[in-house]
């Protein structure tokens, strides 16, 4: 069986790297080395997963400084004998070993705004059709993994600025609600707000990193942008609205 | 203990899967003071993993499906077992819920006229399955929690739920520990809602999280409420058995829903042969009216690859037993050479991405290999079919964890309808409850500096690994009490479950108290012992055969068990088991079942 | 064993073990030629350097505004380059690159950045990407006239219709030049992006369909983004050549 090299985060703030070597069958995922060093050498070894399958998006940390899940990070992809580290997501606090505090993007969901749909028809349905709601649909595959917010400069970078600036998920989300084809939200809750939209510098790191592959600058960020620029900055926008009237 | 960290509701939730968000919401939205604690993360329970869709009579597909055919498509599949109100119930109700999940702000894919699109699933015989491409419990789990997160209800993540509480008879509170600091926390409430999913991980190969442990089956046995049906677990017929590390790993049934067959090594759709009695009248029994109906379903019958869960987990054991099998034990589930690649793309974007990147397999190109995986507990807390009430005052139970709904066999999509109808069904009549009290009801502070204590324990040393027993005790009810069961490797499961009792007493973990994996799992351990137990105990019960349970020394139904459910009990540190009647069905609902 | 310094904030600092900085470095190498190419081209050598030969005139220069009261040192160009310039400069795929590249910001993902405050592009003078838009209006009124400038490549006075390379490098860069403009997330978003719904009428319904088309080419707006960088700057120089006597032009005509 070959054996794995690895160099894992542990402890809190004022931790240290520990090196292991750990058997490792082929068809093995990052995470099942990790269990496996878990079940025989360091029994306390903190890990956050579930699914197994990129699904609940528990198990994020950065691997050879990528941020990744390490459940659909293959052993494969390394070559023979090269050290693989695997560190907690930097952008947040330590809690211990792989394990972060993320409780930050929990309390920005909070300030999100909430849907508010216009009523059924006479028949009881809520019509829409495919075409209105597939660009929503891949805002929705969000799996809140936060791998985007850890990689994005504007808070890993200057944390100060987590106070003004939801992040890429957050932004999917926002989409998510601006773009709903039912939604009653005035714009001064969604567009208008921004929720620090504009510290975003349309570098693309989130989207590199979303293993849903959601074209989070694409299509939510850029979008989003040039709502904005429809409500601020377009000077024809403006005179068209001032001669016929607020549309 | 006057220091410990307390918290006071009138409602508490153990859980936030499905069910637990529902039931959280209809609490808060009733104005009872709701709390909301999960193991995990917010929005990663179980849940998130469903992929298929909720089930619902909604009609939009075909205008002659209504709750009647799909409460007899529930009761059939259950093989009759099923308490018949919470089947009822169900069926009526799916659909408003499903609307409801729509209206906060659920993307269900969409039917050419704007409603709300249904698909196939095993068991039910019109399109029913509300879905978002492969992953509907996604949305469903994203949609609850970002309701919830604006409803005032205070979540408690990563916060394990270790005992039940209560006054007297009653319910009073629970007992937990911070998975981040180790620390205790007291819950105080009058009422306590479980909805704690469920138990695949006493099993070896399962498509359950590490969060599958039973707790709140384990829970509400200690705190005395009676458990029904604990022997049926459906092992679901297509799990990823290659490679080694994803085996268990869910292959969702909308790959047969959407036209994938079953083959064996000699590529022959083998289900044609295992087609039942009692399903024979509505199966197609050629290849060629089995691949009509997935566009015909008014002329021709279905294909027996969506058979129930239970007929095609067995067919394939049987497959594989007879040699017919892959090199890993396994049988093929083929939707490359039926289906276009563009199809398979939009329909099941995250099967292929499954494949792709865990197997190495382009399921658009080849077949995949499946197996048999322990996926759900049709047992679990006894509860009154109107308002989730377990047998003790105060005590309420959703979504997986509560028994009756689902008889002998769960159809695939009617878990979800359930966490969403039952949730809110559960909430309400907590919230009731607890409002209807004056008071908080007391908690006993002995046994809470007790537990503090013995919680510890596991530190203070001894010389077992919990990973080690952990996965002896998988091996051994997989192999004793999996998919073919007999009296005597019952019998042997329960005397290594007393040998495991036993060691666990003695279990060691190393390191620090904050964040330790090894030390949740040694006291998950004793959950899944006490629940391994109560389906072991069931299973030697119920001398017959019928939907998830199978046994080789009963091989067939029996009349005699057809009318009752087995009751499990703890009273101490006891096991017992009753035969207790079915609840009967009244005549007017016993006609559906005549054509 | 590595210590926890290596968690530390500093500048460069990251765990990747990939050579991250090969595509800023190249990207921003490639942004920085352009550039230098240009001003020399266009701006510094101007009316010295010879930009017509023949039918053709270098796109830098097109279209010709040559007043009578603007003095020879300076060139026509500038008349016509804060244009294109402006589009560029606030395109978002350019100011990826050269946020990257040239301002580090970040210089690579998960490599921390060596700036010590941060306020992206809401204040002053990032926020001025936002006239975005505006450019994109004057964009496409330059893409008719860049297409007279390739047609006209195609009509030498005196002689009449032919064709020669010129002619067809100056419609490749005028076909570069347009998708690059029609890929522009902006155009994206006026199309059809901004609306809500699209099945609400047959109006909105061809909407969504260009909507599609256009962010088809939109997913590969990098890839026009470069191409026709490229081109630009090919075409301006071998019309320069050709003007100046370095290269002769094949083409049909008997007395170019
Ligand atoms: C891979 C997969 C696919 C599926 N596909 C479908 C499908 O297509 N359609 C369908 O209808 N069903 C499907 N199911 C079944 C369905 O998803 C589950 O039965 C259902 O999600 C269970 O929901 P729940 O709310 O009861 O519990 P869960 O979602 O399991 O949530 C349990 C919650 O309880 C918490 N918890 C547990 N123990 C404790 C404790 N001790 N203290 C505190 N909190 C605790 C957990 O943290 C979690 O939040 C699928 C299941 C799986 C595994
Ligand atoms: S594109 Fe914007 S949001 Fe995404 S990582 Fe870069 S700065 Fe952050
Ligand atoms: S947008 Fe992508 S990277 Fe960000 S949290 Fe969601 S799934 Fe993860
Ligand atoms: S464990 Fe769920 S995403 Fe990795
Ligand atoms: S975005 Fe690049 S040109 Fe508009």
């Amino acid at each position: 069986m070959p054996k794995a090299h690895l160099k894992v985060w542990r402890g809190d703030d004022s931790g240290q790297y520990v090196e292991y070597d750990v058997e490792y069958e082929e068809g093995m995922v990052v995470l099942d080395v990790v269990h496996r060093l878990q079940a025989t050498q360091a029994g306390d070894l903190a890990i956050r997963w579930n699914c197994k399958a990129g699904k609940c998006g528990s198990c994020s940390a950065e691997i050879n400084g990528k941020p990744k899940l390490q459940c659909m990070t293959r052993m494969g992809t390394f070559i023979d004998g090269e050290t693989i580290t695997i560190a907690p997501l930097k952008t947040f606090p330590i809690i211990r070993d792989l394990v972060t505090d993320v409780s930050w993007n929990y309390r920005v969901a909070e300030t999100m705004p909430e849907l508010k749909l216009s009523g059924p028809d006479a028949s009881g349905h809520r019509r829409m059709q495919q075409i209105d709601i597939d660009r929503e649909q891949e805002f929705r595959k969000c799996i809140e993994c936060y791998i985007c917010q850890d990689v994005c400069h504007v808070i890993r970078d200057h944390p100060e600025n987590q106070g003004n600036f939801a992040g890429p998920r957050f932004f999917v989300q926002l989409a998510n609600v601006a773009m709903h084809p039912l939604d009653q939200n005035p714009k001064s809750a969604t567009v208008a707000h921004g929720f620090g939209l504009d510290y975003c510098n349309i570098t693309k790191c989130c989207t590199d990193v979303c293993p849903e592959g959601i074209h989070i600058t694409d299509n939510a960020i850029i979008p989003l942008k040039e709502r904005r620029v429809d409500e601020y900055y377009d000077p024809i926008r403006a005179i068209g609205r001032k001669l016929f009237g607020k549309k | 203990m006057a220091d410990i960290e307390t918290h006071e509701y009138d409602v508490l939730v153990i859980g936030a899967g499905g069910a637990g968000l529902r039931a959280a919401v209809e609490a808060s939205a009733l104005g009872a003071r709701t709390g909301l604690v999960c193991k995990s993360l917010l929005g990663k329970a179980h849940t998130v993993m469903a992929e298929g869709g909720i089930a619902a009579a909604m009609g939009n597909v075909y205008s002659e499906d209504n709750w009647q055919v799909h409460f007899r498509d529930t009761m059939r599949g259950g093989k009759m077992l099923n308490n018949w109100r919470m089947a009822q119930i169900h069926a009526q109700e799916a659909p408003d819920r499903v609307k409801e999940l729509e209206e906060w702000g659920a993307l269900f894919d969409r039917t050419p006229d704007g409603r709300i699109l249904q698909r196939d699933f095993g068991g039910h015989r019109y399109a029913r399955l509300a879905h978002v491409g492969d992953r509907t419990g996604l949305e469903m789990i994203r949609t609850l929690q970002q309701h919830a997160v604006h409803r005032g209800i205070e979540v408690h993540q990563e916060c394990t739920v270790n005992r039940l509480l209560k006054d007297g008879d009653r319910i009073s509170g629970a007992l937990g520990y911070w998975r981040e600091s180790g620390r205790m926390v007291l819950f105080r409430a009058k009422a306590v809602v479980i909805a704690t999913g469920g138990l695949g991980k006493v099993y070896s190969i399962t498509s359950n999280s590490w969060e599958g442990t039973g707790d709140g089956h384990s829970l509400a046995m200690q705190a005395g409420a009676d458990m029904i049906d604990m022997e049926f677990v459906q092992f679901h017929p297509t799990g990823m058995v290659w490679p080694p590390s994803v085996r268990g790993l869910l292959v969702t049934e909308g790959v047969r829903g959407d036209g994938g067959t079953l083959k064996n090594t000699s590529g022959e759709r083998f289900m044609f042969n295992y087609i039942p009695p009692m399903f024979a009248a509505e199966t197609a029994d050629t290849e060629a009216e089995a691949d009509r109906w997935y566009d015909d379903k008014v002329n021709a019958r279905r294909t027996p690859d969506l058979l129930p869960r239970d007929e095609v987990a067995r067919a394939i054991n049987s497959e594989v037993k007879a040699g017919r099998g892959t090199a890993h034990g396994g049988v093929f589930l083929d939707i490359a050479s039926r289906r276009s690649a563009d199809y398979i793309k939009r329909r099941l974007p995250s099967m292929y991405h499954q494949f792709m990147q865990l197997a190495g397999v382009d399921i658009t190109k080849e077949p995949m290999e499946i197996g048999p995986t322990a996926h759900y507990a049709m047992g679990g807390v006894r509860v009154d079919a109107e308002t989730a009430a377990s047998t003790v005052p105060g005590l309420y139970a959703a979504g997986e964890v509560a028994g009756g709904m689902h008889g002998s066999n769960r159809l695939g999509g009617n878990s979800l309808s359930d966490l969403v109808v039952f949730g809110r069904r559960a909430g309400e009549s907590a919230a009731k409850y607890a409002l209807g009290l004056t008071g908080q009801p007391s908690v006993d502070q002995g046994a809470i500096a007790e537990r503090s204590a013995s919680i510890l324990k596991p530190f203070e040393g001894g010389q077992e690994n919990p990973y080690t027993l952990h996965r002896e005790l998988q091996e051994c009810m997989h192999v004793n009490v999996g998919i073919i069961r007999t009296d005597s490797e019952m019998r042997q499961a329960l005397v290594k479950i007393a040998e495991l009792k036993d060691r666990l007493s003695r279990v060691q973990v190393e390191g620090h108290i904050q964040y330790n994996t090894g030390w949740h799992l040694a006291l998950d351990m004793e959950h899944m012992l006490c629940v391994s137990e109560a389906i072991t105990m069931a299973a030697i019960e119920r001398k017959e055969s019928r939907g998830g349970h199978t046994r080789d020394d009963f091989p067939s139904t029996s009349g005699e068990f057809s009318q009752v459910n087995v009751v499990v009990r703890l009273r101490g540190s006891a096991v017992s088991v009753a035969q207790e009647p079915l609840p009967v069905m009244p005549d007017e609902l016993k006609k559906l079942f005549e054509e | 064993m590595a210590q926890a310094t290596d968690i530390q904030r500093r500048y460069g600092k990251t765990q990747r073990v990939d050579r991250w900085w090969i595509e800023p470095a190249l990207f921003g190498g490639g942004l920085l030629a352009f550039v230098i190419y240009s001003t020399v081209s266009a701006l510094i050598l101007g009316n010295s350097w010879h930009f017509e030969a023949g039918p053709y005139l270098s796109p830098f220069f097109e279209p010709l505004i040559k007043p009578g009261w603007v003095p020879e040192w300076i060139s026509p160009a500038v008349f016509i380059l804060w244009a294109p310039l402006g589009f560029r400069t606030t395109c978002y795929y350019y100011r990826r690159t050269y946020y990257r590249s040239f301002f580090m910001s970040p210089p690579g993902c998960a490599v921390t950045e060596p700036a010590k405050s941060y306020s992206g592009e809401s204040k002053f003078p990032f926020i001025l990407q936002n006239a975005h838009r505006l450019f994109l209006y004057v964009a496409l009124v330059f893409i008719p006239i860049l297409w007279y400038g390739a047609l006209k490549a195609f009509w030498l006075d005196g002689e009449g219709l032919g064709v020669g390379v010129g002619s067809l490098i100056l419609t490749a860069n005028a076909f570069l030049l347009m998708m690059y403009t029609l890929s522009c997330h902006s155009l994206r978003h006026l199309i059809g992006g901004g609306l809500d719904c699209f099945s609400c009428s047959n109006y909105t319904r061809t909407r969504r369909k260009a909507w599609d088309i256009l962010s088809l080419a939109n997913e590969h707006h990098k890839g026009w983004a470069w191409a026709s960088l490229i081109s630009v700057g090919l075409a301006d120089l071998y019309v320069h050549l050709v003007a100046n006597g370095v290269l002769t032009d094949l083409n049909t005509w008997s007395n170019f």
